[in-house]
This record gives structure tokens, sequence and C-alpha cells, in this order.
């Protein structure tokens, strides 16, 4: 069925104005100020909002295969597609691991069921993250996989870390760090700071982070091999980042929304909600995230959606597991909590995203005509609360209860199919 | 209505003080012939220990049963954490039952708080990892109040505690009572027995410390493991820069005195005889346990009762 979406103004990365978008076969096929109305065309009402290419998130754990009971690749598919992705890229850390081509098919396969965003799979550095032995990285490839990461874990070993990159040369892909030398955070369970010692609980340095950050700058400037930082949070590591890219290297970085709104004096709760690997950190390490994304130090808002079930978050500080959902919530965190221009802060969830996942051809793409209809409709403007059981995620987790939240995603389409239409998942 | 007891910090400085008078009331009652009153009777008290403390749990049923509570134990042993039970569950099984108050040690910081969440009953923060320890906080600075006797209280008393702050719930929540009173605190360790932050005074020579002059020198324990962990080389060091030596002992004014939560690592931070130490007041404070734990029992279950009634009479049955 074609569909048209009238109303709204655009927002992409020729600017912004008003106008309307017709698609057909699953293209933009016209774009401009009061077009059709066509007989037996889906409309969708986009009065007031803003429309702009569908958004990438560079970071989601959709759990599946493995941990089902937390989410499936179906559920996050939906949270992603009510948060406005069009495209996420599945972290590795399932069981079994997505380290060999067949795991990463079946990521794909089921997302290709699901049908609500393009799920594509991230492979892992090293077997089993085990940091012992490389994946197959060519095999991968040419499966499809552009970002490989063993997150949740960094690659401790230096000299596998060389090899990685050095491995990585020619074949068009991307090694993903999570940034932290274990050695300096065993045993962690929040930011080594004021609050940690306070409550008494083993502290997380920045240190363990920005040692990461600069080893592998070092060796993205020894090896020639692209690198990409996951969720940076320290006040040196965007410094470390910033100087990198002033240096012509080729890095790129990104942001979660929870790292540029919520810091650790949360976990004066007591409450494992706030817990999270990289772990929340000051208000000055806040601002210069949030600083970093405005200066495009750090390139993209990616989400570390980490779904977990009710009872391990239950759990004592030191025992639950860390990670909080982020799919549905990104953009009201980022319209909040930003003081950027609305365009920069599609260009972090969407094109500059897609970018760095090797999916520039198909999303984040202009709203021009011939290119993929890809879109997001939203509100810039609506301010609203989360709801925990009203969202799609299978878990709970979100740690914004309370926290006011502002721009909330209408309308999501993926290669012209309405995935979510006034709010409501399709399907 | 009940209340709970969690930490220092949430009691208040009033809170405090109104422990350590309430705590007056229950040391008389302990120096009775029959110390024991009715003041809890009907009451139930459950002691829920998720780590071992054989000491802690006696003190707090010896106060329980002296106000006539009626007191069950919840020892979690390694069988049982097995099953897989989670905390909640085990405590709602049993407020179930019928509670009036919990007793929860527990060796991860924030579980009496989401205790507390989960259930109606009183909860008494009997430690919580690195956390805090409130009744040894209040003992503390009610053997200090009992023994010293000082004019003009605790403005002003110098307070060294010493040893291995970073992991002792007992250093936070005695600092914190002490300064609720107005004392001042130095942190005698280390830096890598230290927190990573701090806004206490902290010092890393004893000798300085002694030779300025304290009323209370408060010794840690000093765990083995530490050197596993590269916080200090070895024992033996540890004695010779953070020890209570025969040496020091010998420099400490008459008066001063020197406090331990127990128990003592002989020959480690203590390694001279306790009879060469006339300040000792290591065995008051235990003894002080009680009543503080009678009085932060009554406080939390009778909150709103008057503290003469049901103490006066003793208890017959």
């Amino acid at each position: 069925m074609n569909l048209s979406i009238i109303g709204g103004t655009i927002v992409d990365q020729q600017g912004e104005r008003r106008a309307d978008l017709r698609v057909v076969d699953g293209r933009i096929a016209e774009v401009g100020l009061d077009i059709g109305p066509y007989d037996g065309d889906r409309v969708l009402d986009a009065a007031g909002l803003t429309v702009s290419p569908g958004f990438v998130d560079l970071h989601t754990h959709l759990r599946e295969p493995g941990r089902e009971e937390a989410e499936t690749i179906e559920t996050g598919s939906r949270a992603a597609a009510l948060g406005g992705y069009t495209a996420v890229v599945a972290m590795p850390n399932t069981d079994p691991t997505q380290d060999c081509v067949s795991v990463v098919e079946f990521v794909r396969r089921q997302g290709r069921a699901a049908g609500l965003c393009d799920v594509h799979p991230s492979a892992s550095i090293t077997v089993g993250r085990a940091g012992v032995q490389l994946t197959p990285f060519a095999e991968l490839a040419a499966a499809g996989v552009k970002l490989f990461t063993d997150d949740g874990n960094g690659v401790q070993d230096p000299l596998l870390m060389r090899r990685a990159f050095e491995y990585a040369l020619g074949l068009g892909v991307t090694m993903a760090q999570h940034c932290e030398v274990e050695r300096l955070t065993a045993g962690a369970v929040m930011h080594e700071g004021d609050c940690c010692s306070h409550l008494g609980l083993p502290g997380w340095p920045s240190l363990a982070e920005e040692l990461m950050v600069h080893r592998d700058i070092e060796l993205v400037r020894l090896t020639g091999a692209p690198a990409h930082f996951l969720h940076l949070s320290t006040v040196k590591s965007v410094e470390l980042v910033r100087a990198a890219k002033a240096d012509g290297l080729p890095i790129t970085a990104e942001v979660t929304p929870h790292h540029i709104s919520l810091t650790d004096e949360l976990l004066r709760s007591y409450s494992a909600i706030y817990k999270v690997n990289p772990p929340l950190r000051t208000m000055t390490d806040v601002e210069a995230v949030r600083q970093g994304l405005a200066d495009g130090t750090i390139d993209a808002i990616a989400t570390d959606h980490a779904p977990h079930v009710a009872e391990t978050k239950e759990q004592p500080l030191d025992q639950a597991p860390p990670g909080m959902l982020g799919l549905e919530t990104a953009l009201g965190v980022a319209v909040a909590h930003l003081d950027m221009d609305l365009i920069d802060i599609v260009a972090a969830l969407s094109w500059k995203p897609a970018a760095i996942a090797g999916l520039g051809a198909s999303h984040g793409r202009p709203i021009e005509v011939g290119e993929p209809a890809n879109v997001t409709a939203f509100d810039p403007a609506e301010e609203w609360d989360v709801v925990p059981a009203q969202l799609a995620s299978k878990s709970r987790n979100t740690p914004y209860v309370g926290v006011p939240l502002r721009g909330r995603v209408r309308h999501t389409v993926l290669a012209g199919v309405v995935t979510v239409e006034n709010g409501t998942a399709t399907r | 209505m009940s209340r709970s007891l969690l930490s220092i910090t949430e009691l208040g400085a009033e809170g405090v003080q109104r422990i350590l008078d309430l705590a007056d009331t229950m040391a008389e009652v302990n120096r009775r012939p029959n110390p024991k009153v009715p003041a809890l009777r009907g009451k139930t008290v459950c002691s829920v220990f998720f780590e071992d403390s054989t000491r802690t749990r006696l003190s707090f049923e010896t106060a329980a049963k002296r106000l006539s509570a009626d007191t069950m134990t919840f020892a979690v042993s390694q069988s049982s954490l097995n099953k897989g039970e989670s905390l909640r569950d085990t405590i709602e099984t049993i407020a179930a039952m019928g509670v009036d108050a919990f007793v929860i040690r527990h060796k991860s910081t924030g579980a009496p708080w989401l205790v507390d969440d989960w259930t109606t009953a009183a909860v008494v923060n009997a430690g919580d990892g690195w956390h805090a320890h409130p009744t040894q906080g209040l003992l503390d600075a009610y053997t200090v109040r009992t023994a010293l006797n000082r004019p003009g209280g605790f403005d002003g008393m110098r307070v060294a505690i010493v040893g291995d702050i970073k992991h002792s719930r007992v250093a936070r929540s005695t600092t914190a009572a002490f300064k609720a009173l107005g004392a001042d605190v130095t942190w005698v360790a280390p830096r890598t027995l230290l927190p990573p932050t701090v806004h206490e005074h902290c010092v890393d020579d004893l000798d300085a410390v002694l030779a300025d002059g304290v009323d209370v020198l408060y010794m840690l324990r000093m765990q083995n493991e530490r050197m596993t962990e590269a916080l200090v080389p070895n024992l033996r060091e540890y004695t010779t820069r953070f020890g209570l030596t025969p040496a020091r002992a010998a420099r400490l004014a008459p008066q001063t005195l020197v406090m331990h939560p127990g128990p003592i690592n002989r020959g480690v931070e203590i390694a001279v005889d306790l009879a060469e130490l006339p300040g000792a007041v290591i065995t008051q404070q235990v003894t002080n346990g009680i009543a503080i734990r009678m009085a932060v029992l009554f406080d939390c279950l009778a909150a709103n009762q008057d503290p003469t009634s049901d103490l006066e009479r003793p208890e017959l049955s």
C-alpha cells in the first residue's frame, strides 16, 4: 500500500523545511508542499511533527539467543520501532555468542521475521568473548557484519587488540571497544568518587575507561585501522578522543542517553536500576559528554539498551547485573537534556550512527525522492513520563520513572511499512 | 507505629542523642537483679543474618529478650542460599509469619534499605557491606559518653580512628555518630586503606597524631586478606606504622580511651596486653551494646510509648 505523510516538518541533512511526502513501493516517491491527496493511500498525520530519517542504534542488547526471558529480538525490535528506530546493531554478548556466521545469521533472520526494524548483528572480536582467539573477521564481514566488539568486556590483552586492528585492515570492518581495564574494576559497583566512598562500595575509576581509550587511540595510530568507542562516560575520555580526531585518526565515538542525563548520586537510593556499565558518573562528566556530543567529538547517541528481568534488578547493588533500558526513551532523554539544535540531535540519532554501522546506503538517508522510506515522525515538544508497565520491552528496568522527558515518537516507517502509528506498534 | 534504624545519617544528631539518653534507662534495667522488663511483650524480633556474626546477633537477641520481645533467628547457611531464594522472597516469607522488627546483617551495601521497602515491619541495620553499622556507632558514642564524662560533652573531643577505613562499616558509622555529637574525627591510615575520596581529616602518621594528643584512640580490625590485594605490604609493616605497640601505649595519656569493635587481631592492630592499657574500654563496648540495642529496639517498636512506664515494672513471667 502506498503511504502519504502529511503536514510535518522535515529535518534531515538538508536542514529543516515544511513538506509532505509520499512513499511508493518502499521508497520516497514525492516530497513537497500539499501533495495529494491520493486515493487509496494510507495517510499518516504528521501535523506539528518533525519528520526525519529513521534512527539507528549502534548499541542494542536484544538478548536472543540465550536470555529470552529478558528480551527477544521481536520485543526488542518493537521497542526500537516505538523509539523511532529503523535499524539497530545487535550486540554479540548472547548465548551462544555472535562469534560465527551461523549465530549472526540466526539473529538477522529473527530480525527479519519480526519485521519491526532492521536488525544488524555485530560480532565479537574474540571467540566466546573470552579475549583469547580472534573470530573469523572475513567470514563474518562477508555475512554483512560491520562492527566487532566484545562489549560487556573490553579486550584486555594489548597484543591481541593490536592483532585485531591489524587483521581488520582491508576488510572494511570496525573494532568497537568497550573501554574498561578490568584489573582496575574488580568487584566495582559504581563510579569511584564521593558517592561510592560514602556508600562503602567498590568504585569504578574513570581511569579504567581512559587507559583503554588511550591504548586504542595509540593502536589506531600504529595500525591505521578504524576504531569506534562505545559509551564514553568521562571527562578525560572525551578529551582523548577530541585530540585523536584533531590528529586525523579514523575514530568515532558514542554516548548513551543515561550518561547525558543521570549521575552517580542516584545510587544513594540503593536501587540497582541505576547500576550500569560504564557507571553513571558525576555532573562534571555528564557536562563533558554533552559538550563532546555538541562539538562533534562524540558522533552518536547509542542506547546500550540492556534489558534485565525484574528479579535480577531487585537484588542488592553488588549482586545485580548492570544495564538499563534505552530504546523507547532515547529521543525523550536527548531532547530534554541536550542544549543542541534539533537537527544535531537527529544527526546523532540517525545518519551519523548509520554511517558508523555501515548502513549509510539504506538508513539515515535524506528525505528525498528515490531514497528508501526509513523515516520517523515525532513531536519534539511533547512532555511525557515513562510508565514501565506500558513499555514494549520485555523488561522494565528503565531509570527514567519520574524523570520528565521531552520528545516522543508518533510514527515509524520501515522500508515503506508503518511499524508505529500514533505511538502504537502495528505488529 | 514502628520506625526503622538504617544509618546514623538518617537518624540524625537529635536521634543519636535520643537513643543515647534511652540507653541510660536501659543500662539501669541491665543493672537490676532481674534485668528484664515487659516493654516489648508481644512483639516479635527476627534476626536475619546473611553474613556470620555471632557477636552482633547475640547482642541483639539478648537486648530483645530483656525487653520481653519474642525472638526468631534466620541464619542463612550456604545451603539455603544455594536454593536460590531471593532476598525479597526470604523477607516476604518471614514477614508473613508476623514479625514486628527485622534485624538485618548483609554483605551488600543497601540491603537493609531494600528490605525496608518490602516490609511494613521496622528494620534495624545490623551491618551492610562496608557501608553502615549504626548500632556500633551508637554503642561507641555511648561508651565514650559514659567513660569520659567530659565537661562540654563531645564538643572538641579528639577522636582518631586507625586502620582499614576503606572496608569498614564501623568506621563510617562511628565517625558519623561522633561527628553528630560534635567530636573532631581524624582518620589514620595509609592511602590504600582510605575510601577513594575523603572529606574527613586524614593522616598517615599515627605517632604525630598521638604526639598531638587524642581523647579516643579507635583501632580497627586489620584483615589478613588485605595483603593479597596489595593494600599493605605485610602485617608486620602495618603494625609498625599503625599498630598500638608497647612503645605507643607507653606514650598514651592515661585518660585516653582505647576502643576496638572486636574481634581483635592480637599482635596486629593491638600489639600490647590490654591490661597495660588503663584507658581500654573494649569490654564496656560489648556491655553497652546490649543497652544500645535495647534502646534501638524500643525506639523502633515503641516510639510513642512512655519509656518510663513499662520499663519501671519488672517482668515477672
